[in-house]
């Protein structure tokens, strides 16, 4: 397993002894970015991936990944905590390590983030770091753009991320297109953030997938974060990075809770998550589609199949390297996705894997995703919106027919 | 050019009509007209008017070295925009260029009130403010024609002209996006304690967008130094401002928000108003600026500009309320140069530009290997995918 990850570079945690001593200098990051093949903390990510794969809760969404070495738990290193509270985490060591991090958004100051995301930071940093903005999100996008300009590092948070829909202006020409229509003058270190997929019967104008609509934004990162660990990391690498990020998270996953390591790290924002190593066939799939999939893959396992499961991570640059790997050894590509079946990030995707890795598949790539319909209000419609582990299993089933 | 700037000087009353009443003026400076930093006060034909604020005065303290820099620099904007104008038609220029001859004393005055510190946003009518701001016109050829040289090395074009260092922040295409990034950009100067100010400039047309209250709102709340400059040339594109407005008081919209309605055409209140306006803007907040003022050429090249207004109206104000025209007479009245050695400095102008254009022209255009740069920031090992995925692929440096 653990020759398997080194050779795939895939969960690049950073070495943390790299990390501690060059704290202060953003360089020092980017180089033990660049050194992440070598010196990657297998230790850490092992025991996460084989407590995901051992243990499956019921409530798929509740999920806890637990360790399988230590049963008893509280002599573990690391702490538990939920996924709201690892973003809190990241952002709070974020903003005391440089002064130009500051937060604005709806509801995130006094009122603590209407996920808690920003809670007490109001408190801790004083309204100016974290500012609570009118309902106008075509502005205080724009301003937080705006002060990226000059250098602040601001983190735009949409209470939903399909609010942001009013500020496609600001993000789609100014955050992502500013840098290359000055020439490399300006850069755009924001961060927007926001809660967006489908919910519990939140209605169709709250349960939206904006990543499909950004996604040919030039200009722009995507990632896309689904457990508490990678939370934390994504988060930290985004306040880090000097190009405008969107950090999607998922309405349901906020509660999810797991053991992080204590020590600081930072994720890779352009990599892909090795969930499960398999040999029969490639399921790349994304926030909260993951646990979907780690449902059916238990049945699948039972059944005799062998799935590789990829968590994608990175929407906008694809993590080919990764995926390529997994689609030479098994030859085989089920995408599953919340995203729209028209224009979504499974058709970007699968046009990208065509392209790059056509000669070594077996079969056509299979491509759940939601239906092309404003999501329903009843709970049983909305159910038929989304890829469910049933649909999942009958699609590897298909697949892997000789 | 580099305006010359100035520190102020005492103001001395100007007349409405120069030639006729200079000569009752009690002249300080018969003799030496050499004298550079000779205060003159001169009035304003216009009052401001304000709006939940006190107006300042229209008296204004210039100094002879300021007026000549004033028509030297409104010569050489004027001069360039001219140019514009035939290269445009001689299709080196393609796609979208509008033109900012007739409101080059906005962008004059508002260099003589600020400093480099201080930031300009401002939308697409942005080479004139490019100018003002130190860009060469080597630069601003270059880009207009997509030539490396360009100060987005040809990759942004006439709309996207930006200077980071001396804080011009651009040249923006979409109308009133440019608000909220000002704003922005004014609460990172109260952020960093600066004690600069932000002037976001936008169109009469741009004042009846959303995102302009919004973010007039969240200026308001916050406190920040953002100054909101309309320039009000009286024509959103097509459209005359009595049809696209239910209250063409510009400057009065900001309800809550003070405002000052100032004579776009005159340097010198413009240049008092922006010192009035930044004064005004760190300690109570924001302000707005109505600039009345008229842009000779129609909204874009492709535009005639005559379709929505008369030619009479065109060549009226040309007649009357010209910027440069009224530089000039002032100049005449008080004998800081003769009408040869201003007509020597509209020659001389007129061959920087030409030479700006020839240089311009014979300079390359961008590697293609640019198309892929300044997508993404250097070093976050980002890879890059051409049209043609499998071949043309550049790691982003």
């Amino acid at each position: 397993m653990a020759a398997v990850l080194q050779g795939l570079g895939a969960a690049a945690a950073v070495s943390s002894a790299d990390l501690l001593s060059s704290k202060r200098t953003k360089l020092a990051w980017v180089k033990s970015m660049a050194e992440r093949n070598g010196s990657v903390l297998v230790g850490r990510t092992n025991r996460r991936f084989c407590g995901g794969l051992n243990r499956r809760a019921a409530n798929v969404v509740a999920a806890k990944a637990e360790s399988p070495t230590s049963a008893a738990g509280s002599k573990q290193p690391g702490h538990e905590i939920l996924l709201f509270e690892a973003l809190r985490e990241g952002l709070k060591e974020e903003m005391d390590l440089d002064p130009h991090v500051c937060v604005m958004g709806e509801d995130v100051g006094h009122y603590g983030g209407s996920y808690k995301v920003t809670k007490d930071l109001a408190k801790e940093y004083g309204d100016l770091r974290v500012l609570d903005t009118p309902i106008a999100e075509n502005s205080f996008t724009g301003m937080g753009i705006g002060a990226a300009m000059t250098g602040l590092r601001p983190i735009v948070e949409g209470m939903n991320m399909g609010f942001l829909l009013l500020a496609f202006n600001q993000i789609s020409n100014n955050c992502g297109m500013l840098h290359y229509t000055s020439g490399g003058q300006f850069t755009i270190p924001i961060v927007i953030r926001g809660p967006g997929g489908v919910g519990r019967q939140l209605g169709a104008e709250h349960s939206q997938r904006l990543e499909s609509y950004f996604q040919s934004v030039p200009g722009l990162q995507m990632v896309a974060c689904s457990t508490p660990y990678n939370a934390k990391g994504l988060m930290k690498a985004a306040i880090r990075s000097e190009n405008p990020v969107i950090l999607f998270e998922h309405v349901l996953l906020y509660n999810l809770k797991e053991r992080i390591p204590d020590e600081e790290y930072v994720l890779s924002l352009e990599e892909a998550e090795m969930v499960r190593p398999g040999e029969h066939v490639t399921i790349l799939t994304y926030s909260r589609m993951r646990y979907h999939v780690m449902q059916a893959a238990q049945t699948l396992v039972n059944k005799g199949y062998d799935p590789e499961i990829i968590d994608i991570r990175s929407l906008k640059p694809f993590d080919l390297y990764t995926i390529g790997n997994s689609v030479k050894k098994t030859h085989r590509v089920l995408i599953v996705e919340e995203c729209m079946r028209t224009g979504g990030i499974g058709a970007s995707l699968r046009a990208a894997i065509i392209e790059n890795f056509w000669d070594y598949l077996d079969a056509p790539i299979m491509c759940l995703s939601s239906q092309d319909v404003p999501t329903p209000y009843a709970g049983t419609l909305e159910e038929w919106t989304v890829v469910q582990p049933a649909q999942i299993v009958t699609a590897v089933e298909q697949l892997c027919q000789p | 050019m580099a305006l010359k700037r100035l520190t102020s000087s005492p103001s001395f009353p100007s007349l409405p009509n120069l030639l006729f009443k200079s000569l009752s003026t009690p002249r300080s400076f018969s003799s030496a007209s050499t004298e550079d930093e000779k205060i003159l006060t001169i009035e304003t034909s216009v009052p401001f008017t304000g709006h939940k604020c006190d107006p300042p005065s229209r008296t204004i303290d210039t100094t002879p070295k300021e007026l000549m820099g004033f028509f030297h620099d409104m010569a050489l904007m004027r001069r360039m925009e001219i140019a514009a104008d035939s290269l445009y038609k001689a299709k080196l220029i393609r796609g979208f260029c509008h033109l900012y001859d007739g409101q080059e004393a906005v962008a004059v005055g508002m260099e003589a009130a600020i400093t480099k510190k201080d930031s300009i946003i401002t939308a697409y009518r942005d080479h004139c403010i490019y100018l003002g701001r130190g860009g060469t016109l080597l630069e601003a050829f270059s880009e207009l024609m997509g030539r490396r040289a360009g100060c987005s090395k040809g990759k942004g074009g006439s709309m996207h002209f930006y200077k980071k260092e001396s804080g011009f922040y651009g040249g923006h295409g979409i109308v009133g996006a440019q608000i909220p990034l000002g704003c922005g950009i004014a609460f990172a100067q109260k952020y960093s304690k600066d004690e600069t100010v932000t002037f976001a400039l936008y169109g009469d047309g741009a004042a009846n967008q959303g995102q302009l209250f919004e973010a007039l709102n969240i200026a308001a709340l916050w406190d920040l130094p953002a100054i909101l400059v309309c320039e009000n040339n009286h024509y959103g594109m097509g459209t005359a401002e009595w049809r696209a407005a239910k209250s063409p008081s510009y400057y009065k919209r900001g309800d809550y928000v003070p405002g000052l309605k100032v004579d776009g055409m005159d340097a010198l209140a413009v240049k008092q108003a922006c010192k009035f306006a930044k004064e005004h803007a760190l300690k109570n907040g924001p302000i707005i600026l109505e600039m009345d003022t008229y842009r000779y050429h129609g909204h874009s090249m492709s535009d005639p500009g005559s379709t929505y207004r008369t030619r009479d109206e065109i060549s009226g104000v040309r007649q009357e309320r010209d910027p440069i025209e009224r530089v000039r007479k002032l100049i005449l009245a008080h004998d800081l140069a003769t009408a040869s050695d201003l007509k020597d400095i509209e020659k001389e102008v007129r061959k920087q530009v030409d030479e700006a254009i020839a240089q311009a022209k014979e300079s390359p255009m961008p590697d293609p290997s640019e198309l892929f740069t300044n997508v993404y920031v250097k070093g976050y090992g980002v890879e890059s995918f051409g049209a043609d995925r499998k071949e043309v692929r550049a790691v982003l440096p």
